[in-house]
């Protein structure tokens, strides 16, 4: 008998319905210079003026960047360490060490995890499943870029004067964290959908949106069907980091599918920045991106009764520099996570 | 994804993406490139004018161009008049100082000997190993073309 209730959350393919409908009791964003002058900067809770924050190198400098996001959620929700039986950390440096090194001495049950740029809705979806079953009362999910860290480790040194093609995007500094709660008060989860690996052979590392995109059409288009909705349901359906092409191309890929999202459709990417004006080419990029507008902007819009239903799909390309060098294709994914105030 | 196949998307991409501006850019390259060589010629006059030889004078012009190139870096400035100046900034030795220092500067929170030490030549490394390699297949050529 259990187990058949169990059986009954998964639906459809790929999509698991959280009848609990777990709690985003209070999330915490902080961002960089560039990006606190960006069309969202009112709405970020704390933008670093410093890239360094007054650490020595830039990975600790993303490790403080996490550190004090997840410490702004917690004191925030007026919540102690001890409260929180898991956390959920994953960032782009190698190994994840940002989140390690971030998190070390709070003393909280880890789980790492690496989505690449999907590892806000990647978190998001664990910590929900974890608060759904009963495993623990309050998780928190978190993730972090920052641009001089990534650029060091996939492009080049920081300093080095080389010209972007209009393709590339521009990796956001920032950091956003969210904590689960079974009780509260705020949005709430209700729906996630796993995505699966999609590679369409695109192997061009400037233009990651590209890539990107048919992941996004992919869990769109299942999350849909497995849920049986029409995109008009959902007020917004925000993409993670597709930017100006990759969202042009997931809007295509999916009417020609037969499902229109181009009237409520958003990207991260696209928000963060003044594409134009910040000259960041296509947009911005990276695990902060989506993890940063989420945890600000659209938390807001959700907390605050401005749209019913969001629909978080977070988009990941999972290559590496060797793979790139190597001139392999960029497989990507994308996790869909549904949201209602 | 339906019945697209790989082909089909990479068009799609092609459509999609905007190209670069290729014009401007060169006519950016061009200007700042050109500057770049002025300044140089200038300041190989000013020694020259002191009295020095042509030898000499083309030599201590790379090292103060190559001081300038480092220097900018250093400053956090290079890498911006690169944004506007394109491959310009990239061509004149002022480029390869850049690539130096640049990843020097990098990779100097790594230590000494495996940060600077080790990955200073990241960037500038395949053009001292394929220019040389290159020089020497000029120098057998000309070699034997001399004969002729």
């Amino acid at each position: 008998m259990n187990m058949n209730m169990n059986m009954n959350k998964k639906i459809g393919l790929q999509t698991i319905k959280l009848d609990s409908k777990p709690v985003i009791i209070e999330t915490f964003s902080s961002v960089g210079k560039k990006e606190g002058e960006g069309p969202l900067k009112d709405y970020f809770h704390k933008v670093h003026q410093d890239e360094f924050l007054n650490k020595p190198t830039w990975e600790q400098a993303e490790t403080e960047l996490m550190r004090t996001t997840v410490l702004g959620a917690v004191s925030n929700a007026q919540i102690k360490f001890s409260d929180i039986d898991y956390i959920f950390a994953g960032d782009l440096i190698n190994q994840c060490t940002s989140s390690s090194f971030a998190i070390k001495d709070f003393g909280i049950p880890f789980f790492g995890i690496f989505g690449a740029c999907s590892t806000m809705a990647e978190g998001l979806s664990l910590a929900s499943i974890m608060v759904d079953a009963g495993y623990a009362k309050k998780t928190i999910c978190t993730t972090s870029s920052h641009f001089c860290g990534a650029e060091k480790q996939f492009r080049f040194p920081v300093e080095y004067g080389s010209v972007r093609t209009p393709t590339s995007q521009w990796t956001v500094t920032g950091s956003g964290a969210a904590i689960l709660s079974k009780e509260g008060e705020g949005p709430k989860v209700t729906h996630i959908t796993t995505g699966k690996i999609v590679d369409m052979g695109v192997s061009d590392a400037n233009n990651m949106g590209a890539a990107m995109a048919p992941a996004a059409c992919d869990t769109i288009y299942t999350h849909l069907k497995d849920t049986n909705r029409h995109p008009s349901y959902y007020d917004l359906i925000v993409t993670g980091d597709l930017a100006d092409i990759g969202s042009k191309l997931v809007c295509d890929l999916l009417k020609r599918q037969g499902v229109d999202i181009s009237k409520n459709h958003k990207d991260c990417g696209s928000m963060i920045f003044d594409t134009k004006e910040q000259k960041v080419d296509a947009g911005g990029s990276g695990c902060g991106c989506c993890g940063s507008v989420f945890c600000s902007y659209l938390y807001h819009l959700l907390k605050n009764k401005k749209i019913k239903n969001l629909l978080l799909v977070a988009t990941g390309a999972l290559m590496n520099p060797v793979s790139s060098c190597q001139g392999q294709s960029i497989p990507s994914i994308a996790h869909a996570v549904a949201i209602e105030s | 994804m339906g019945s697209l196949t790989n082909k089909d998307y990479d068009k799609l991409i092609k459509k999609a993406s905007p190209n670069s501006t290729l014009f401007k850019d060169m006519l950016m390259s061009f200007i700042t490139g050109g500057i770049i060589c002025s300044i140089g010629q200038i300041i190989l006059h000013f020694i020259k004018g002191m009295g020095f030889s042509t030898e000499y004078s083309s030599g201590a012009t790379s090292i103060i161009m190559i001081f300038l190139g480092s220097f900018l870096t250093s400053l956090t400035i290079y890498d911006k008049i690169a944004n506007y100046g394109k491959s310009g900034t990239l061509v004149p030795i002022t480029g390869f100082a850049n690539s130096v220092v640049s990843a020097a500067m990098e990779f100097k929170s790594e230590g000494y000997i495996m940060g600077v030490g080790a990955k200073m030549f990241t960037i500038a490394g395949p053009v001292l190993v394929f220019g040389t390699i290159s020089s020497v297949i000029c120098g057998i050529i000309y070699y034997f073309f001399y004969f002729i």
